[in-house]
């Protein structure tokens, strides 16, 4: 294996707020090889755009506490200098955000904000080569008639359209590293599949080492190596594809798994859910975080588990539950599939 | 584009029909002393004021009393009772002062109100920030009419740095007539660089969270690009509309108060001469003047509204 070209090691983001510290992201590792697509999943609030936002630097604020490392090629970041960081950023690392709708200025032309990312790393290219660059880079990203669309405002783009023109930008300095923070979440199913075949092949083009940041399991099954399923600032499983896809160990993960849909299988009568809602960072339950909404809480929970390995042939497929491998092969199956059983009440209705 | 400025022109023929309209019938309904009386002066015989009411139609029937009157408007032939020259006359004589007056005082408000708004956004919650937010409060609290004269006490009487007052031609003597605007500029300027500086920052903060600001930092733009580029770009949308229309109000002759105190020879000092002596034409021919600058300015920054922001487009979808 390669070495790893982005080593996130014991990361964790807290916010200082008037009701005390909010701990975004808590003891967040892994590392992203050349090549390669790290899915981080969890729901709004687990901190996974947190996580992708301080590898690039972008959630330094003055309320912002920022501990452990990012290396970026043995280069560490989180001490890096803020104009180091701002150079770095499209540069080697680029991001394609969630919501092409917002993410592009209104105002201003999209080649024209194009142009403006490349010339504020590589201020010697003339405008007209910097416009070539981008009607080159629509292209690659399938965007038709670009010569000419490079012109247009973003109202004047479609949303899928938009997204590809989001991807041509995050392109525009050929970076080492794409963040993909819930690229595809805003588009309707069939773009949706577009984007994500677009990114796989880019992916696989260019080398590109991938985090892709989503909710979405469906989606982290179409491109995803490994994977790190987040809850309330914590990794709590992590795994290849196939390991937690087939293999799921921690609770919450089989809810996600529960919560698709699946084309394959007969209609559920309702779609299942996990019941409740994450908590608050600012309060969190002593413990596994997920314990009150977990209907296999036991008296083990009150204390949290470290990320282990609990299969010996597969060690780094790591999760955070107490629960033995022959109980949570036993407890994750519901009717027939994995899923998470119908809670106990979990708190009032 | 041509479309929508023929339409917009056929509106503001409407705006000024209705508001000529609206001016006669107020003044015809309040109370009031005889026209004609006034006409006539003091010792003046019941057989003369009768003659002038019927020489000047005091007696018509209202709607052909206004009839009368717009077509004098149209023809330049508005006289004002006291002296009796035409109307035109006295506002074309006071456009320059009203002009120097007001270009001059917005162009200084927009320009600190920008800086010191875009300060104060960049720096929000540090010191500088509360202290041109102190400054701003003080600006917008400072009445006019208390401004003027501290700014006159101190500057012309004790310090004799500028004149008390009154306007010279810019034609007559250029140094004089920047000597004599500047402190009528800063009186009228000053609450408008405090009201868009405090409207710039919150702006700029709102436009600082938008997604947009975000992706213009991932690309790796310096905190300036981002900050002039994107934030300040943006936020400037609104603020262009309020200064057009603020723009257009003043030099309509809303600047009476310090037109009054600086004795500027101005539409402001002539529109309260007017409502003093509560004559109709100076009211009307004032009133007509002042809608048509305030209904121009509109259509201007509807035009540059559209030139700012690309989402927007002038014409058929404009009506919606």
């Amino acid at each position: 294996m390669s070495a790893p070209l982005l080593s996130v090691q014991g990361l964790r983001v807290g916010f200082a707020t008037e009701e005390g510290v909010l701990q975004a992201v808590d003891g967040v590792s892994f590392d992203l090889r050349p090549g390669e697509v790290v899915a981080i999943v969890g729901e709004s609030g687990s901190g996974k755009s947190v996580t992708a936002q301080t590898i690039i630097g972008l959630t330094r604020a003055n309320n912002a506490r920022i501990e452990g490392s990012v290396k970026l090629g043995g280069k560490e970041l989180t001490s890096a200098a803020d104009a180091e960081m701002q150079r770095l950023r499209g540069e080697r690392i680029a991001m394609v955000f969630q919501d092409p709708m917002t993410s592009f200025n209104p105002v201003y032309r999209l080649g024209d904000q194009i142009v403006e990312a490349i010339r504020a790393h590589r201020p010697d290219t003339s405008k007209r080569s910097a416009r070539e660059r981008v009607v080159e880079l629509f292209e690659a990203v399938g965007i038709p008639a670009a010569e000419r669309r490079v012109d247009d405002y973003p109202h004047e783009f479609s949303g899928g359209m938009r997204q590809r023109a989001m991807i041509a930008m995050a392109l525009a300095l050929e970076p080492e590293v794409l963040i993909a923070d819930e690229p595809t979440t805003a588009l309707d199913v069939t773009i949706q599949a577009q984007i994500l075949s677009l990114l796989e092949q880019l992916n696989r083009e260019r080398n590109l080492a991938t985090i892709l940041i989503t909710h979405d399991l469906g989606v982290v099954a179409e491109v995803a190596d490994r994977v790190l399923v987040m809850y309330a600032g914590k990794v709590v499983e992590e795994g290849t594809l196939d390991e937690i896809f087939y293999d799921p160990q921690h609770p919450y993960t089989w809810g996600l798994l529960g919560s698709l849909t699946r084309l394959d299988l007969p209609r559920p009568h309702r779609l299942p859910q996990i019941a409740g809602s994450p908590p608050s960072l600012l309060d969190l339950p002593q413990g596994c975080p997920f314990r009150p909404r977990c209907p296999h809480e036991f008296s083990k929970c009150p204390q949290y588990p470290g990320l282990e390995a609990g299969l010996p042939d597969s060690p780094n497929h790591r999760d955070r539950c107490w629960l033995t491998p022959e109980e949570k092969r036993e407890k994750r199956m519901v009717e027939g599939q994995i899923g998470l059983e119908a809670p106990r009440q979990v708190g009032p209705a | 584009m041509t479309r929508f400025i023929a339409r917009r022109l056929v509106g503001m023929v409407a705006v000024l029909f209705a508001v000529s309209v609206i001016v006669f019938v107020v003044f015809m309904v309040l109370p009031k002393q005889n026209p004609a009386q006034s006409l006539a002066g003091k010792n003046a015989t019941p057989l003369l004021v009768k003659n002038i009411e019927e020489e000047w139609g005091f007696d018509d029937p209202l709607p052909q009393q206004y009839l009368t009157m717009m077509k004098k408007v149209f023809t330049g032939e508005l006289i004002q009772y006291e002296p009796r020259i035409p109307v035109s006359d006295r506002i074309v004589e006071g456009i320059p002062a009203t002009f120097s007056l007001t270009i001059g005082a917005a162009l200084i408000w927009l320009f600190f109100g920008l800086l010191l708004g875009y300060l104060s956004a960049i720096r929000a919650g540090g010191w500088l920030d509360r202290i041109l937010t102190g400054v701003s409060i003080a600006g917008i609290s400072i009445p006019v009419f208390l401004l003027g004269p501290v700014l006159i006490y101190v500057f012309a009487n004790e310090l004799e740095i500028f004149p008390n007052g009154q306007y010279v031609a810019f034609g007559e003597d250029p140094g004089e007539w920047l000597n004599h605007l500047i402190l009528p500029w800063i009186t009228l300027a000053l609450l408008s660089i405090g009201f868009y500086s405090r409207v710039v920052r919150s702006n700029m903060l709102d436009v600082m969270n938008e997604d947009y600001v975000r992706t213009a930092r991932a690309k790796g733009l310096s905190e300036r690009q981002v900050m002039t580029r994107h934030v300040l770009r943006n936020s400037l949308i609104p603020v262009i509309t309020l200064f057009g229309l603020d723009f257009g109000a003043t030099i309509a002759g809303t600047a009476i108060i310090t037109e009054s105190i600086y004795s500027i020879d101005g539409i402001g000092l002539y529109a309260a001469e007017a409502v003093a002596k509560f004559e109709l034409p100076p009211i009307m021919g004032v009133a007509l003047y002042g809608a048509f600058f305030v209904v121009l300015m509109n259509m201007i920054v509807d035009v540059v509204y559209a030139y700012l922001d690309p989402r927007v487009r002038l014409g058929e979808s404009a009506s919606a």
